[in-house]
């Protein structure tokens, strides 16, 4: 097998092992569903329900707000109870829709799709569509699928990469996903390739996943304009520069996005959720997920309501083990830390990581001396400790010389760093500092 | 809503995982390696070596941690490996006559005035075991060129014995290769046994503790540049090789050149210190007034390791691209 990488990079040891082979369960909703009305990138949507409103499964509760933006929908039947700030696991207090679940799962009469063939939407339609139904990014960054599906004119995109490289530690979702939605995976592809006008789609699968890629491999059966493209396990392999990188060797330049080199990278569970809605006119008020690491009972794989607690689906999962130390929404390298389980679900949840007190690492901090190891893994090419350097003495000018703006913060560098500095957590106090300053300077 | 908190959790920025590196294990990784050096060292000057590891290593660490004290810094930090290094280093780049309290001021200067001055490990420029050894090269230099011979060489007259490279400059005599590679000749306590000094370095070079450009470069351009004098005239010039074998090159190109914090931070720049250390090698064991001139070749590269920082940033990923 011809395996695709890209230089440098790391590998943590993968975990996934405690939680691959359970198959997607399908968490009943809870009492209560907390949805907030600003999980994804862009502008917060606008709610259209108030206290006390019945609100059924599928009805849109929150309207986009401009371009970048997304709806919101009701992802069971029941009242709402109120509309105040709730946080999130963003760790910001979010304007949510508060919904009383009466446990009827009661459709909203306008759900049906468009038309009875999801291949027969105009590639007007389909932006319209996903737009409509709220779908974002589902891989972690909750980018606006729809704005991804419309590149500008001027840049004509030949290539859609799939992503199921998944290499974040521990999670198994997007394994899960490419295992039991195989033709839906395949299909909701072809209509992202036709949507963008595309003549070849990639599947990007790490090899330690050898299951997924001869699946995907025998139902493929050597098209021309559909390939799995197997890749090397290596973090951070499903970072779209690494992906396009490693699949097509063409690097997004500086400050750029993937469609200025012809491409569009979307997650697997993102494409599965495109064809859903083009099949059945639902709009995205469900995901799947891992509930995984060593701190809690039993690992899972999990389809759940978006606005669904941590806590309830933590207990779903047989509760904590011992004393937990962090939970995490995400995986261990760039997910975030949570300081309550009373925060719901997002859109962008891929995973619940609780890791026990014995996992956390407890390596003291040094001075930098000087080792290298984050400039011989990252893969971007930086330097890291030379921008934390800058970033820390709050020269955020030369820091963007040196890459500053440019740092993916995968968290490689902190990861391999000997003297335990956490580099990565200096890098985005550095850019939040040349923001300020350069909006300060445009004053 | 009244909120309840189930759990308290540790909170952090990602990511939330580390490998298992870290800086004690690298330095101890590298004491570990200079146990070879150090073993040739005693099996051939006996107790002037353990005299003089004994004498530089306890000073060190002494000075390390007054230091510290003074500083109001963590005086576990002793520990951290990296002035064991310093003091081991020092030792094995002395004479093995040098009398101890030479020894002692040498590895005080080396922590005091080498890295505790610029801020502690980390921060300093020079490596600390060279300016320990070019202050006592200074203060004490007929102390400093005064050689032993090794216990097992059964040497006449040891008033006029030299090491390989001065019986070269002074007087053309070579040493035998097989001597210079497992260490049977004069010279600095940890320097002779050149094949245990690259067994240590592809040990630390295996478990990437140290640059693979530096000894490369350094060893390659050393080669390159005395090769073209010997080629150009080998009646006049050693063979490069012998310069390869002799002296402190192996010492310094895998265990000094090499030292993380006063080496460059960038690829790039790792090629031109290590060519720079070379060439300079050549120039002054060649055309200098002294035998020997790794010592100073390194100092002086490092003194440039902020510029070439600042001047050899790699290329990121996807820069100078079209949008």
């Amino acid at each position: 097998m011809n395996k695709k990488t890209f230089p440098k990079g790391v590998h943590p040891p993968d975990k996934k092992e405690l939680s691959k082979e359970f198959k997607i369960e399908v968490f009943p909703a809870g009492k209560t569903v907390v949805i907030p009305l600003h999980q994804h990138t862009g502008a917060p949507a606008e709610p259209l329900v108030k206290k006390k409103d019945r609100v059924l499964k599928g009805q849109k509760i929150g309207e986009a707000k401009g371009f970048i933006s997304a709806n919101i929908h009701s992802p069971v039947s029941g009242t709402v109870k109120s509309i105040e700030p709730h946080v999130t696991p963003l760790g910001k207090n979010v304007l949510s829709v508060i919904i009383e679940n009466d446990g009827e799962d009661e459709l909203f009469p306008e759900i049906k799709p468009l038309k009875n063939d999801p291949h027969s939407y105009s590639p007007e339609e389909v932006r319209n569509a996903v737009r409509e139904a709220g779908i974002v990014g589902l891989g972690g960054a909750a980018f606006p699928t729809s704005v991804k599906l419309s590149p500008p004119k001027e840049y004509p995109v030949d290539t859609v990469i799939l992503n199921g490289a998944e290499c974040e530690p521990y999670l198994t979702t997007d394994y899960r996903l490419m295992l039991e939605r195989v033709d839906e995976i395949i299909e909701g592809a072809e209509i992202l390739k036709e949507t963008v006008g595309a003549s070849k789609i990639y599947l990007g699968v790490e090899d330690n996943k050898p299951d997924v890629i001869e699946l995907y491999e025998q139902k493929l059966n050597g098209r021309a304009d559909f390939e799995v493209a197997p890749l090397k396990t290596k973090y951070p392999q499903g970072g779209e520069k690494m992906l396009i990188k490693a699949i097509l060797g063409r690097e997004v330049p500086t400050g750029g996005l993937p469609f200025h080199v012809g491409v569009l990278v979307q997650n697997v569970g993102t494409t599965y959720a495109v064809y859903e809605t083009l099949k059945t006119g639902m709009p995205l008020i469900e995901r799947v997920l891992t509930i995984t690491g060593e701190g809690v009972k039993e690992p899972k794989n999990l389809q759940v309501r978006i606005g669904t607690m941590f806590k309830d689906i933590i207990e779903f999962a047989g509760g904590y083990v011992g004393k937990p130390g962090k939970l995490i929404m995400g995986g261990p390298m760039m997910g975030i830390s949570q300081w309550t389980d009373i925060v719901p679900v997002l859109k962008a949840t891929s995973g619940i990581l609780v890791l026990p007190e014995e996992e956390l690492p407890k390596k003291k901090e040094y001075n930098c001396i000087g080792c290298n190891s984050c400039t011989e893994h990252c893969p971007m090419n930086l330097v890291p400790t030379r921008i934390v350097t800058l970033a820390k003495n709050e020269r955020f000018e030369d820091a963007k010389d040196w890459g500053l703006m440019d740092c993916i913060e995968c968290g490689t560098c902190s990861y391999v760093c000997p003297a335990n500095i956490p580099l990565v957590h200096w890098i985005r106090f550095g850019k939040s500092g040349y923001i300020k300053l350069k909006k300060k300077s445009e004053k | 809503m009244k909120k309840q908190y189930a759990s308290e959790f540790v909170l952090s920025s990602s990511p939330h995982i580390r490998n298992k590196e870290s800086v004690p294990k690298i330095m101890y990784w590298v004491v570990g390696t200079l146990m070879l050096p150090v073993a040739a060292s005693i099996y051939f000057f006996r107790m002037n070596a353990i005299r003089i590891l004994l004498i530089s290593i306890i000073f060190s660490l002494l000075t390390e941690f007054v230091f510290l004290l003074a500083r109001k810094k963590d005086t576990s930090a002793v520990f951290d490996g990296s002035a064991l290094i310093t003091g081991i280093l020092l030792a094995l780049t002395l004479p093995p006559g040098l009398k101890s309290s030479y020894v002692a001021i040498g590895a005080f200067v080396a922590i005091a005035l080498g890295k505790q001055v610029f801020g502690g490990l980390g921060y300093n420029i020079f490596n600390p075991a060279l300016v320990g050894r070019a202050f006592l090269q200074a203060a004490f230099p007929v102390a400093m060129t005064t050689w032993v011979p090794p216990v097992v060489q059964k040497v006449v007259d040891a008033k006029t014995f030299a090491t390989p490279l001065g019986g070269f400059k002074f007087s053309h005599v070579l040493a035998p290769y097989k001597d210079l590679l497992i260490g049977n000749t004069g010279g600095s306590l940890g320097e002779t046994s050149a094949i245990l000094i690259i067994i240590g370095g592809l040990v630390l070079l295996f478990k990437k503790y140290i640059d693979w450009r530096i000894p490369v470069g350094i060893l390659t351009s050393v080669f390159v540049f005395e090769g073209a004098l010997w080629l150009a005239n080998s009646e006049k010039f050693a063979n490069p090789l012998y310069f390869l074998f002799a002296g402190g090159l192996l010492l310094g190109a895998f265990f000094m050149a090499t030292d993380m914090v006063t080496s460059p931070l960038t690829p790039k720049g790792s090629w031109i210190y290590a060519i720079g250390i070379g060439f300079l090698v050549v120039l002054i064991r060649v055309f200098g007034g002294l035998p020997e001139g790794v010592m100073y070749s390194i100092l002086i590269m490092n003194s440039f390791v902020p510029l070439l920082n600042r001047y050899t940033r790699p290329k990121i990923l996807g820069e100078g691209g079209k949008k």
